[in-house]
């Protein structure tokens, strides 16, 4: 399991491949952390390559979208799979995330 | 048919779970959101019993069997830690802003969304969660 950040002009780009469960969600906490003890508030997480969403990665990204709301920041999601957007719908969490299925639009919402 | 496999109590058994379990989804013929949502609520019950009922990684097992019937499937999960008794877990207020939203329910309360039947029991010899999912 990788996690990658890039930074673009505007906002980070972090992409993670694989599951985010119990045992993954703690390092994709880490590198959520990282940008914002950094300053980086505009954050766009890559789904691409996540294929499994737990509810503790639901957690990972409303703490994280909560923190960067304080600094008029905030977390967009790009290439998130219809599986895991389910998720986010049925615990009501779909709400906090603009959702993006192309990377250019979601880099460019900042 | 069922199958039976045993696990350490740990946090990085839970994609060897899952791929034990989704195999089962698929051969007892679910489709990909059926097999999706058994791999997310068996990947829930096992953390809370990792979590809750054992209270910490490397305490005990967790005993996974799968049944695969003419309806679907039936997974019964097995652990000998505390009873945790997740029906005491409030539902999630799914409305709340996200500036209110506190951790843990979301997964005791996405397993019982996920799943057409969610039952606990509480033995002797241990804590027994039977799930089933429908075709």
């Amino acid at each position: 399991m990788e996690i990658t950040t890039t930074a673009y002009n505007r906002c980070d780009v972090i992409k993670m491949a694989g599951r985010v469960d119990t045992y993954t969600a703690p390092k994709l906490q880490e590198a959520m952390d990282e940008l914002i003890n950094d300053g980086h508030y505009n954050i766009v997480f890559d789904m691409a390559e996540v294929d499994f969403l737990s509810s503790k990665g639901l957690w990972v990204l409303t703490e994280t979208q909560k923190k960067t709301r304080k600094h008029k920041g905030k977390l967009v999601l790009v290439h998130t799979n219809e599986k895991i957007r389910g998720s986010f719908e049925l615990v009501g969490m779909g709400g906090y995330f603009d959702i993006f299925d192309d990377m250019t639009d979601a880099v460019g919402s900042f | 048919m069922q199958r039976n496999k045993k696990f350490p109590g740990r946090f990085e058994s839970l994609e060897a779970i899952s791929r034990f379990v989704k195999q089962a989804a698929e051969d007892a013929g679910l489709d990909e959101m059926q097999i999706y949502s058994v791999e997310l609520a068996v990947d829930e019950a096992c953390s809370n019993i990792i979590e809750h009922a054992y209270g910490a990684e490397g305490v005990g097992e967790i005993h996974c069997a799968c049944i695969i019937e003419p309806d679907g499937l039936t997974i019964v999960i097995k652990d000998k830690g505390t009873p945790f008794n997740p029906d005491a877990v409030p539902d999630v207020n799914t409305t709340q802003p996200l500036e209110e939203r506190r951790p843990g329910g979301a997964g005791v309360f996405l397993m019982r969304k996920v799943m057409d039947a969610v039952r606990y029991e509480f033995t002797a010899d241990g804590n027994v969660l039977t799930m089933k999912k429908k075709k």
